[in-house]
């Protein structure tokens, strides 16, 4: 079996725009969530929500380029073009080895909706134009990424819901891990717009609590009354240790767990067991102690029941005086199809930067958070190993467990 | 419209939407070798010759189109 060892990241998201911008943010508990006005003509139950702005490729990629690309995919691009480069990966090294792409993404709302209104506007298919299918296709990421950048190696996009960029990193390390491929781009991404949300606002769990929209996302806390849905793309680039020691490249973490599960329940109501035993999978496999785990990025998105049952499950693997805690969807927001992927950045930015990113907004916590050790504040730590947590609709769920490399 | 107003037209669209060099363009250039434009993007060629002259093509209406040229000509010959 191979080690699996992270060599690059980047990252779009409403806290930054860069690696870079992300850390401030991070550390300075800031909030990306916003008040769109879009949402209100609408219907919208509520129009908070992360933002990002729309980015201009055109001094990136060619117009055919362009024109298969849709939202979620431009955010993709911005982080890949991030993640190879700071992993030092060239065009030249993509053209002489075989290397993979598995991106996690859930939707393309957006771009269907918009080239089916034409259709049915103008009673011919043609004039939607050539992009269109390339834009709506839930592969649309990995079919635009590949192409961009002539990817080699394994190809496909990974649909698992809000789980999607978290399935996407273990499936490319289980492919790593087990001597298929040497590299492989994964991640995820998420769309932001007003056509891409509305299904999800009307099950009402999204909060309404807009006075304040920095404030609305309160995992955790006694007072959350539901999520704010974000979006952006985040990248990582995993690596073979062999293959990242051969052409030198910076090595920025292990991954050393990848633990999955089904909840065999409810379609979106979601349980302890199923979380609780991702986690303890993923554990096993790291071969570590609990005690080893110094910092959970929760998957707490804000909502009450989903939250309660997560610290239920991290409190049943960790039980009292566990590892610290801190749901990064606090100045985020949810952010969706991408999230398993940013999480697992944001938790790889606090551990090589030495500090845990506050669980922001929170202020009272109820009987079950109570029970868990959680950063209200940012907290200069060092530490070693964290485990990030993502499950999904239909109950799928994802326990990432990373290491820090320390030469 | 005549086949200046054509001429003028295509090749402004070829120019700022293909963003094609313009000291390629010329009536003899052709269209697949020298414009480098594949099978994909006739079919924006497509909408874009509806969306400005407000005429109905399909893509096997360029099966005779080799050159810029071509493509002017059959634009006029289809306004007519």
């Amino acid at each position: 079996m191979n080690r699996v060892v992270i060599t690059g990241m980047g990252i779009y998201s409403c806290i930054g725009k860069n690696l870079e911008e992300v850390k401030k943010s991070l550390y300075e508990g800031k909030s990306g969530i916003i008040f769109d006005e879009k949402r209100v003509p609408f219907g919208y139950r509520s129009c908070l929500t992360g933002m990002v702005d729309k980015p201009d490729l055109k001094t990136h990629l060619s117009r055919r380029q362009r024109i298969s690309l849709g939202e979620e995919g431009s955010y993709a691009y911005l982080a890949t073009h991030e993640a190879l480069k700071n992993a030092k990966i060239t065009q030249e090294f993509l053209d002489e080895n075989e290397v993979g792409i598995i991106y996690g993404n859930d939707s393309t709302a957006k771009s269907t909706i918009e080239s089916l209104d034409k259709i049915r506007e103008k009673k011919d298919t043609t004039l939607v134009g050539s992009g269109a299918i390339f834009r709506g296709m839930n592969s649309t990421i990995t079919m635009n990424l590949s192409t961009i950048y002539k990817l080699k190696g394994i190809n496909f996009t990974l649909s698992a819901a809000c789980a999607s960029g978290s399935h996407a990193i273990g499936m490319a390390y289980q492919f790593i891990k087990n001597g298929l491929q040497d590299c492989v781009i994964c991640g995820g991404a998420q769309e932001i717009n007003e056509l891409s949300m509305g299904t999800f606002d009307g099950l009402g769990v999204f909060s309404i609590d807009s006075k304040d929209p920095s404030k609305a996302s309160k995992p955790f806390d006694k007072r959350r009354d539901g999520l704010v849905p974000s979006g952006g793309g985040a990248t990582l680039v995993l690596e073979s240790y062999e293959s990242a020691i051969k052409r030198r490249a910076p090595i920025l973490g292990e991954i050393i767990g990848y633990g999955f599960s089904s909840n065999a329940e409810h379609i979106s109501t979601p349980n302890v067991d199923g979380p609780s035993r991702a986690m303890k999978k993923a554990i096993e496999q790291a071969n570590i102690n609990t005690s080893d785990i110094s910092y959970v990025n929760a998957h707490a998105t804000s909502t009450p029941v989903g939250d309660s049952n997560e610290a239920k499950a991290i409190f049943e693997v960790f039980g009292y005086n566990g590892p610290y805690v801190s749901s990064t969807k606090s100045m985020t927001g949810h952010e969706c199809w991408m999230a398993g992927a940013s999480e697992v950045i944001y938790s790889m930015i606090m551990i090589l930067n030495d500090f845990i990113a506050p669980n922001i907004n929170l202020k009272n916590t109820d009987e079950d958070s109570s029970k868990l050790n959680l950063v209200k504040k940012t907290l200069d730590k060092k530490f070693n190993v964290f485990l990030s947590n993502s499950f999904g609709f239909g109950g799928t769920n994802s326990a990432l467990i990373i290491k820090k490399i320390t030469s | 419209m005549n086949i200046r107003d054509i001429v003028e037209n295509v090749n402004s669209f070829l120019i700022d939407d293909f963003e094609i060099d313009p000291n390629i363009i010329s009536p003899n250039a052709k269209i697949i070798d020298d414009l480098d434009i594949d099978s994909l993007d006739f079919v924006d060629i497509v909408v874009f010759i509806e969306e400005e002259f407000d005429i109905k093509l399909e893509i096997n209406d360029f099966k005779n189109v080799f050159t810029l040229q071509d493509f002017y000509d059959l634009i006029e010959k289809k306004i007519k």
